[in-house]
């Protein structure tokens, strides 16, 4: 039966995405005083399985490269070399061209040899030329080949076969290095009667004898450490072959090492030990990943959650369908009716939130690309930058965190780039030579806010302001300041002096407030010259619910998100005064705000009533404040929402529809979008006549 | 059944001979048109619609249908045949057309018919209602005429203000 292999290409491809990450992730916290066998272990590994799974599948261009990066890491963990920023960057370069190679490889086209050949010409040489550490240059070799051979104890756990691995193929291997006594110990075979086939109930000692060096052993090994407790130890009667001689004898080995380090035969290797703390002197031990335990976690198709959480919307609706149809009978009557839907109720939201939590991610997954990022970028620009993340953990919708990602790499590369300033002007203006860049995560209410902030120079109100005027843009000295930083989200704004590749080409900053505001979202500024701006987003926790104000206008029902209402009030007569040519502007407290009469605007159907007998909602956005006279509020309510493009078009001023609890349709208001057209009135809404 | 609605797509004239195209017969005025059955996903009754903002005054608003919402077409208003008048009588037929549901109001649902490739011939350049650039062909069948609407491409065009301009080019 033919396999047909290409259909596993994708869960490689994620896995050795996944793999690049951790490694440059560890890479990131790699500084020499750190550099331990552990850290270097988890770097070491991620890139073996991705040379593993390459060589399976055929991708002879990546196996090949992560060969040479497996042999520098192997050098680095076994103590031979020194680990120094030199081997750090080469190796960070070297993910990079091993990304692209990947991605090459997905795509079915060919990499840039040149740059790849570029970095394996580097790594070679890092490798040969390399800076040897003098205590491994002097040091008896201790990789060195043993020369008398090895004694292999080969427990296999009992799901081995599960996995595909044939114990015969290993033992084979080992037979090509050299000639081999193997025992098979049966000792743990049960009756006939209680066998599982499809378990794996024998071990073997194998002696090996020949001058292989271990890690020719190790690699027969590679594909099953994870599944089977293996001991090595060298035949030679080295000093204390003894105790590692009688471990390696022992029937069971399982019982993890003694905790004192003493008592642990050196050279040994308890591959499925448990998590201990890494040995400073032996750096030679592997170590597979801690025991999966409970947390276990499933890949999933993203389209199966999302019909999932639509299912489960359906589900919202039609229990607030029954809830509406039951609050018509007599509670006295219908007492079990009544009770059984009030489980209903308590059992679809908890079924609600337990669907979405599926959805959600730790924020992590875009903070951990920053590092690097700013990293590269600082040393690029001649800076020191020093970034400070936190709340990592607090969970984000998928897709809202892949839609923050670029707004957020934009925030950054912005503050690195204009906001924080070279170490000597810092150190001028007394601050500390390194800039800080912080970025945090934190759930407020219903939703989350991520805030991008530095310490650097600030934003500049007078030059923002002239460079507005230069653009044509309505400025007045009088602005607020909070107005003034509006500013810099216009189309194509910028102010920096001279345009640098990473940024100050005027593009950014209004993608950056689209998206989010795409999201329902929103983005404010904190500047403060000299001291530093910080960039707040709030975003809702999910794009498949909002929380909703619904109000009755005309026999209409419209959703407005409650994230954007400020308040709601009945303004008396004289509050509401009518501008000559502009329009009527209802003053609240201090505040002259622009009313706009939601019957007007939508064209919808019944007499235009005076804004003292309706009800005005104050909403906000953008920084701006408006209020909408409505006829009534309905109430408060959580709303799934659903897209007006699938089968029709977007609207403008409309950013989605729901359904009531009676079936009905509701559009959900975008007062963002009401906002910006009040701004440009050319633009208007309404129902063509 | 794939082939009859490919063919109706491309030219309802030259159907294969052994394969006869259902239609779904309707009214808007005197006049009664037919469209392919397999584009029709169900009929019914005229609901109370939700007004959408910025729309032409023949897309009525939009539907709930089972948890989707769907925009309702009035083809009466659109081709201004018949008149627009909504009670118990009033039907909807929901289409499938180009992957989207969009709901159409029509006068009166007569019946579903088999057609011949014989029985159909080609359009002329006459005046219905309908520009004729949507019109496959016309259906002879006994007394009656029945004019033949390629639903998908005109529930896709730009005149009826259903799609997006970006998503229409895509078409």
């Amino acid at each position: 039966m033919a396999i047909d292999i290409t259909r596993f290409h994708q869960t490689f491809f994620e896995e050795s995405y996944e793999g690049l990450d951790a490694m440059e992730a560890a890479l990131l916290r790699l500084t020499p005083a750190s550099a331990d066998a552990e850290a270097i272990n988890g770097i070491f590994r991620a890139a073996h399985s991705i040379k593993g799974g390459a060589a399976t599948f055929g991708f002879k261009a990546v196996a090949d490269f992560t060969h040479l990066l497996e042999t520098l890491l192997d050098e680095m963990r076994s103590g031979e070399r020194e680990t120094t920023p030199v081997e750090i960057d080469v190796l960070l370069r070297s993910v990079d061209v091993l990304r692209n190679l990947l991605n090459a490889a997905r795509d079915g086209q060919n990499a840039d040899a040149a740059v790849v050949g570029r970095l394996a010409d580097e790594l070679a040489s890092v490798l040969h030329g390399g800076s040897t550490s003098p205590a491994a240059a002097s040091a008896p070799p201790a990789s060195a080949p043993a020369s008398e051979g090895w004694r292999i104890r080969f427990e296999p756990k009992a799901q081995l076969f599960a996995s595909g691995n044939d114990p015969v193929r290993i033992l084979r291997e080992l037979a090509s290095l050299g000639p081999t006594t193997v025992r098979c110990d049966t000792a743990a075979l049960p009756d006939l009667t209680d066998l599982n086939p499809e378990a794996c109930y024998l071990a073997w000692d194998i002696e090996l004898r020949g001058s292989c060096p271990r890690d020719a052993v190790m690699e027969v090994f590679a594909w099953v450490e994870d599944e089977c407790h293996l001991m090595v130890a060298p035949l030679a009667p080295v000093a204390p072959a003894q105790p590692a001689a009688a471990t390696a004898t022992a029937p069971v080995p399982t019982p993890p090492p003694a905790p004192a380090p003493a008592a642990e035969p050196p050279k040994v290797v308890p591959l499925a030990a448990p998590a201990r703390e890494a040995a400073a002197g032996d750096t030679r031990e592997r170590r597979s990943e801690p025991p999966r335990g409970e947390g276990g976690s499933i890949r999933i198709a993203t389209e199966k959650i999302d019909s999932l959480v639509n299912l489960v919307g359906e589900l919202v609706i039609t229990q607030a369908m029954l809830q509406q149809l039951a609050s018509g009978l007599d509670p006295v009557q219908h007492e079990k009716l009544f009770a059984g839907l009030s489980q209903l109720d308590r059992n679809t939201r908890s079924l609600q939130e337990a669907v979405m939590s599926t959805r959600m991610l730790p924020v992590d997954f875009v903070f951990s690309r920053f590092p690097r990022m700013v990293r590269d970028l600082a040393a690029k620009l001649g800076k020191q930058v020093r970034l400070v993340t936190s709340g990592e953990q607090t969970e984000i919708d998928k897709s809202v965190i892949e839609r923050i990602a670029d707004p957020l790499t934009h925030l950054v590369r912005n503050a690195i780039d204009h906001g924080i300033e070279k170490p000597e002007q810092r150190v001028a203006a007394g601050k500390d030579a390194t800039g800080t860049m912080r970025l945090s995560a934190s759930h407020q209410g219903g939703h989350i806010v991520v805030e991008v902030a530095d310490d650097g120079r600030g934003l500049d109100r007078g030059r923002i302001l002239a460079k507005a005027a230069e653009r044509g843009l309505p400025v007045a000295e009088s602005m607020s300041d909070a107005e003034v930083w509006q500013l810099i989200f216009a189309p194509g704004f910028s102010t920096a002096a001279e345009v640098t590749d990473v940024s100050g080409r005027g593009v950014g900053m209004d993608v950056v407030k689209k998206n989010i505001e795409a999201l329902n979202g929103a983005v404010d500024i904190a500047s403060e010259a000299g001291k530093g701006m910080r960039v707040t987003i709030r975003l809702p926790l999910t794009l498949a619910i909002l929380d909703g104000m619904s109000v009755a206008v005309a026999d209409e029902i419209f959703i407005l998100p409650l994230s954007s209402v400020v308040e709601s009030l009945q303004p008396r007569p004289e509050q509401v005064k009518r501008i000559a040519q502009e329009g009527t502007v209802v003053r609240v407290r201090n505040e002259y705000l622009p009313l706009i009469d939601l019957r007007e605007w939508f064209v919808l159907p019944g007499p235009k009533m005076a804004a003292h007998q309706s009800i005005v909602v104050i909403v906000e956005a953008e920084g701006k404040k408006v209020a909408l006279q409505i006829d009534d509020l309905v109430g408060q309510q959580q709303v799934v929402i659903k897209s007006l493009e699938t089968n029709y078009r977007r609207v403008r001023g409309i950013s989605g529809a729901t359904i009531l609890g009676d079936g009905r349709v509701a559009l959900i208001v975008d007062i963002g979008a009401v906002v910006r057209l009040l701004a440009h009135p050319a633009n208007g809404v309404g129902i063509a006549a | 059944m794939s082939t009859a609605s490919s063919e109706i797509s491309d030219s309802g004239t030259h159907a294969a001979a052994s394969s006869p195209n259902e239609f779904l017969t309707f009214t808007l005025g005197d006049e009664e048109y037919g469209v392919d059955i397999l584009k029709v996903q169900e009929i019914r009754g005229y609901d109370t619609v939700t007004r959408i903002p910025d729309a032409p005054d023949f897309i009525k608003g939009v539907i709930n249908l089972r948890g989707t919402i769907v925009p309702v077409v009035d083809m009466r208003l659109k081709f201004k045949l018949g008149r627009a008048e909504y009670n118990e009588f009033t039907v909807m037929i929901i289409l499938n057309v180009a992957h989207r549901v969009v709901g159409m109001v029509v006068d009166g649902v007569s019946d579903v018919l088999q057609l011949t490739p014989e029985q159909i011939r080609p359009a002329p350049e006459f005046g219905s209602g309908v520009n004729s650039k949507f019109i496959t062909g016309i259906g002879a069948l006994d007394n009656r005429m029945l004019i033949l609407v390629d639903i998908e491409k005109l529930m896709t065009s730009a005149d009826m203000a259903l799609m997006d301009s970006s998503s229409q080019s895509l078409q």
